[in-house]
């Protein structure tokens, strides 16, 4: 497996012992949770990325894909909960493809566990892990260090507490699908509104033994208000200094130019905006 | 006698004055500190306009990750001559450690008061805020750790904005942004209210071209930028958010508002 680079590593410890700081990775602060039911598991999470005291993302997505069955939720540093969730999917497809059986909840919590072990805690990932295999349905946390639980009902993140306490008033032995689902939401929704670590929307994913039901924007307790003012300014406001053209003949040199007709608008990938 | 329950060893030596000792061995490495300061968090903005001044400020209460309270209020009248602050003419926001905020606002009230008492007439608002900021270096080398603005309505009847530092170096200005999204207000502000980085459409080429002209904001235009200020604050500082206080200064005393924010 190929591993990570540490050739900076010295000259970093050098700069950071002088004074400089160390660079600001974006958490995902979160409030995570994950619930079993008669017959499967929900998983649901928040939707706000921090960076310190700022939203770097007020619409991420913490639910990863590992495989059609089995989904993760991550706090933690969002880059690692990102690759470690892609790198074990990948190995679990491998394993699945080589073994000819479908992929096992046990199997991913395992590869998960001691992938973070190894580099014991400076993989910032916490997880929650869920699905359903051919043994029945699992539920799992892992924490950053390598340390794991079972349980019938999970939390993590910043807005653990908040969330678990809805749990431990609500929580009974046998939920329904729909009690469960509604549970999990108004676990996170505890986080986001009392954990300034989490906020916006809540993420939900469902897991049978026959589908995935990924919920994107379940609920969404926090539509931003209409603005009191329009902020477009006159055209001609800022000022040029300057001004150099390139035709379209000088820039086909270097890359190709496709002409669009006057209603036809350019097809790329579509971006989340505020109105 | 404080020394029989303490549990250093050393019984007739010096001893700790707080109940927990350290309880490594005393390789020198082991710190004892006290921070009497917290941040609170939240954010404060003051607009003066040409015959009024608009103090806001969002009511969260903050530690860490944690809500203190959702409503809080940064922004006070001072110097009433009753507790309910009816007749007063100037208005105080403070933000930053609230805990010192509130020392400093109770401070400033009762020297607006006693003024009142001993003058028979009201203190300028020129005058409180020279008192205010001689308040605050007194205490120079333990300061109120708070970013305070000042504001109400001149002699002239023109509004007027004062600003802080936290050990009293002020200035009167036309807005100002404090707190934890100051620095995502002010640039806003800059533009919006001054104008800045705005010229007015074909009146010269680059460099020639004319600034657009300053011109002050009626009462309802600075209202709308305070709510908008605010909505875009809370939608990216976690500390900001629940409430906002707006306290406006007319020649009509102290007008109250208060607006729901989001709460997440």
């Amino acid at each position: 497996m190929p591993g990570f680079d540490f050739s900076n590593h010295t000259r970093n410890a050098a700069l950071h012992a002088r004074g400089v700081p160390l660079p600001k990775s974006t958490s995902t602060g979160t409030t995570i949770v994950g619930c079993i039911f008669d017959g499967g598991v929900v998983i649901a999470a928040d939707t706000r990325a921090t960076s310190g005291p700022i939203v770097a993302d007020k619409n991420c997505e913490k639910l990863h894909y590992i495989a059609p069955q089995i989904w993760c939720a991550g706090a933690g540093t969002a880059a690692d909960t990102e690759f470690t969730t892609a790198l074990i999917s990948s190995q679990l497809e491998l394993h699945s493809l080589s073994t000819g059986r479908k992929p096992r909840v046990v199997t991913c919590m395992t590869m998960l566990k001691q992938h973070l072990f190894r580099y014991q805690g400076h993989i910032g990932a916490y997880l929650v892990v869920a699905g359903v295999d051919p043994t029945g349905v699992g539920l799992f946390t892992v924490h950053a260090h390598g340390s794991t639980d079972k349980l019938p009902y999970v939390t993590m993140g910043s807005g653990s507490l908040a969330a678990m306490s809805v749990f431990e008033t609500q929580w009974k032995p046998s939920l329904t699908q729909e009690e469960a689902v509604k549970l999990a939401s108004n676990a996170i929704q505890a986080g986001i509104f009392n954990d300034l670590g989490s906020g916006s929307n809540v993420d939900v994913a469902i897991i049978t033994k026959d589908k995935t039901t990924l919920k994107r924007g379940y609920v969404r307790p926090n539509q931003r208000s209409e603005k009191q003012k329009s902020y477009i300014f006159a055209r001609g406001t800022t000022a040029v200094l300057n001004e150099k053209i390139i035709r379209k003949e000088e820039i086909s040199k270097y890359v190709s130019v496709h002409d669009l007709g006057s209603e036809e608008t350019a097809s790329g990938e579509k971006m989340d905006i505020d109105a | 006698m404080a020394a029989m329950f303490s549990q250093n060893p050393l019984m007739n030596g010096p001893n700790y004055s707080f109940n927990q000792t350290p309880t490594a061995a005393a390789a020198g490495n082991k710190e004892h500190a006290f921070y009497p300061y917290t941040d609170n968090g939240g954010s404060t903005l003051a607009i003066a306009g040409e015959d009024f001044t608009i103090i806001a400020g969002d009511t969260r209460s903050t530690s860490g990750y944690n809500i203190n309270t959702r409503y809080q209020p940064k922004v006070f009248k001072i110097g009433g001559t009753t507790s309910s602050q009816d007749d007063a003419n100037i208005i105080l926001s403070v933000v930053g450690f609230a805990a010192d905020g509130e020392a400093l606002k109770e401070r400033l009230d009762a020297i607006v008061k006693m003024y009142r008492y001993q003058h028979g007439k009201p203190m300028s608002v020129k005058a409180c805020a020279q008192r205010l900021s001689t308040i605050l270096y007194g205490k120079r080398f333990f300061p109120y750790y708070v970013h305070a603005i000042l504001g109400g309505l001149d002699e002239e009847g023109k509004g007027a904005v004062y600003s802080y530092d936290p050990v009293g170096s002020y200035e009167r200005e036309q807005c100002r942004a404090g707190g934890a999204a100051a620095s995502l207000i002010m640039p806003f502000l800059d533009n919006q209210v001054n104008f800045k980085n705005q010229y007015m459409p074909g009146s010269g080429v680059g460099h020639d071209l004319q600034e657009r002209e300053r011109k002050p904001l009626p009462l309802v235009e600075v209202e709308a930028l305070v709510k908008d200020a605010f909505d875009s604050a809370v939608e990216r500082h976690i500390e900001v958010g629940d409430g906002l206080l707006m306290m406006m200064a007319t020649k009509n005393g102290i007008e109250e508002k208060y607006i729901p924010l989001k709460r997440d």
